[in-house]
């Protein structure tokens, strides 16, 4: 069970101080859980700021009752923290097998690795011993993120709009992908998304805005006001109304 | 050989006894074993330390390992090597140095590799540089690769230098004729205080030729590193330099790339990039579980990999 308790988080913006996230209380204690709401609402802060990458201002943070507010990155990921960044990183000369492999947490042999990317539909033989790097393309970059997040297999998974440039064939299967995690893992999966799709498979849905939680519950009672409150939720009605189109 | 200079071999050609094929191994100044093959002849010179190699044509699929071993503290030498390779031949040449120096006295290692590559021959040549210790005494190598290379020549030079070596002066000089392609990868680090500097300068002088000069290198503590490359072209011919550099702690790099093309057909590139392990990177790999030290250890290697 994740805790969040009054946070807070202020940045300095040309002396002046920028509120990003106002006073955030949540409890996630469902398997499933999604984040969704507006561009530059805070959701990818809320999320580095569960990892560790950043830290509040105020407030505490709880994982199954302990206060992880005071620990750094490395830490936390040893708790049983992951996240898929929503803008996977660059490396030169590292490989797809040596990232699983870290992911991992042990050496792991190719058929090990081939699991794991057949899972988010990668050929593994074709990318084994590519490095991760501009070569590969947005959606394959992707793919790897997901990829070593599963490779991990910790009690909490965040992803930061896994869908994005993942195009619709695959988008399907990579939805297979979330559901059996959902129903196989015993842990909490925290997805940060705009699509329809993956909102309708979540045990409860989080609308966060202007630094602020707009509403959350269960996906009955959220998703149908979704679809009509353009005003807060554009960019999700947007992306629906191109699904709609295809 | 004893097992420190057992554990040189290793490092430096990873042998862990003698090699198959043709080879030379020098063991603080002397030949501690040769041996030729049919088409693998290897001569010591008469007028200087060193030996020729001498390749015959079309010899393929052999190897020649040849290499420098100094476990005595203050060991000093300069040692004259040349490589003929005969026409159309394919080879793969293994040298390198290791210096074990438990003493206080500077040990120092000068080879001065010439080759001659005849039409068409295609050489590997790959060359590891190591150094250790527990005295004082400074590690020193500066390696020197004369290469010639005959129309259609091919030549792969793959050296690496990443512990050991406290000042280093490494010199290539090549000339290509028509057709003629040397690649060069080159990888270093350096700690301590260390010092090592490079120095390429190619001439591109026969049409459809190529030269693609890569650096990748890692200066930490308060080391330094100096990148100098000199591609000139003087014909319809292709030219790339390359140097990436990762930078850290209280170390200094500096890249100075140069390109004269003579020839309105010569196309030249030089790339050049130096800067700290990037904070994502980082970031990324202590989300997967590793301490800030573990995850720059894992960027360095697979960046000199
Ligand atoms: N370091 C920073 N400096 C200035 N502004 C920042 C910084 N970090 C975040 N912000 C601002 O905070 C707000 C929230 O950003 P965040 O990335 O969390 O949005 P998001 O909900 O993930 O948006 P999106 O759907 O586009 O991914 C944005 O307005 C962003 O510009
Ligand atoms: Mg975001």
């Amino acid at each position: 069970m994740l805790e969040l308790k009054n946070i807070c988080y202020e940045i300095e913006d040309d002396n002046d101080n920028k509120e990003i996230l106002k006073n955030i209380n949540l409890t996630i204690d469902e398997h499933f859980v999604a984040i969704t709401g507006p561009n530059g609402g805070g959701k990818s802060t809320l999320a580095k700021m569960i990892a560790g990458i950043i830290r509040p201002t105020s407030g505490q943070i709880l994982l199954d009752g302990e206060d992880i507010t005071e620990l750094n990155i490395t830490e936390r990921a040893k708790k049983g923290i992951s996240y898929a960044f929503q803008q996977p990183v660059h490396f030169k000369g590292l490989t797809v097998k040596d990232l699983i492999s870290i992911a991992a947490g042990k050496t792991m042999n190719v058929n090990d690795v081939c699991g794991i990317l057949s899972e988010v539909g990668l050929c593994a033989r074709d990318y084994i011993d590519r490095e991760i790097n501009g070569s590969l393309s947005g959606g394959e970059l992707k793919r790897i993120e997901i990829a070593m997040i599963l490779a991990r297999g910790t009690r909490l998974s965040i992803f930061d709009e896994p869908e994005a440039g993942i195009d619709l064939w695959s988008f399907s299967s990579l939805i297979h992908v979330f559901e059996k995690m959902r129903d196989e893992i015993h842990g909490t999966i925290l997805i940060i998304s705009h699509q329809e799709k993956i909102l309708k498979i979540a045990d409860k849905i989080i609308v966060i805005a202007a630094g602020e939680i707009e509403k959350a519950g269960s996906k009955e009672e959220i998703l149908p006001s979704l679809m009509y409150t353009a005003a807060s939720c554009k960019s999700l009605t947007d992306k629906m109304a191109n699904e709609n189109q295809l | 050989m004893d097992l420190i200079q057992k554990n040189l071999l290793l490092q430096i050609a990873e042998l862990h006894d003698i090699p198959e094929g043709a080879y030379n191994i020098r063991a603080n100044g002397e030949s501690v074993g040769r041996n030729t093959t049919a088409n693998i002849d290897i001569v010591k010179k008469e007028d200087k330390d060193g030996i020729d190699i001498i390749i015959k044509p079309g010899t393929v699929n052999e190897s020649v390992h040849i290499p420098v071993l100094l476990s005595q503290s203050g060991m000093q030498e300069t040692v004259y090597n040349d490589f003929y390779i005969g026409e159309g031949a394919e080879v793969t040449i293994v040298a390198g140095c290791g210096i074990h120096n438990c003493g206080v006295d500077t040990s120092k290692h000068d080879g001065i590799h010439t080759f001659y590559l005849g039409r068409n021959a295609k050489v590997r040549y790959i060359e590891r540089h190591y150094g250790e210790g527990d005295g004082n005494g400074e590690n020193v190598m500066n390696p020197e690769t004369i290469v010639h290379l005959e129309e259609g020549a091919v030549l792969e030079m793959e050296t690496t230098q990443i512990k050991g070596i406290d000042s280093t002066n490494r010199i290539t000089r090549g000339d290509l004729a028509a057709g003629a392609v040397l690649e060069v990868h080159e990888k270093i680090m350096t700690h301590g205080k260390q010092f090592a500097r490079t120095d390429f300068s190619v001439d591109l002088n026969g049409d459809g030729s190529s030269a693609n000069v890569v650096s990748r290198s890692v200066a930490r503590d308060e080391s330094r590193q100096e990148f100098y490359s000199n591609i000139n072209g003087n014909c319809a011919c292709t030219g790339h330099s390359e140097c990436d550099a990762i930078i850290m702690d209280k170390a200094v790099v500096s890249a100075s790339p140069q390109l004269t093309a003579g020839n309105i057909d010569a196309s030249l590139i030089h790339e050049a990039a130096i800067g700290k392990i990037a904070g994502e990177q980082l970031i990324k790999l202590m989300t997967l579980g590793l301490t800030e030290a573990e995850a720059e250890e894992q960027i360095i290697n697979g960046f000199l990999k």
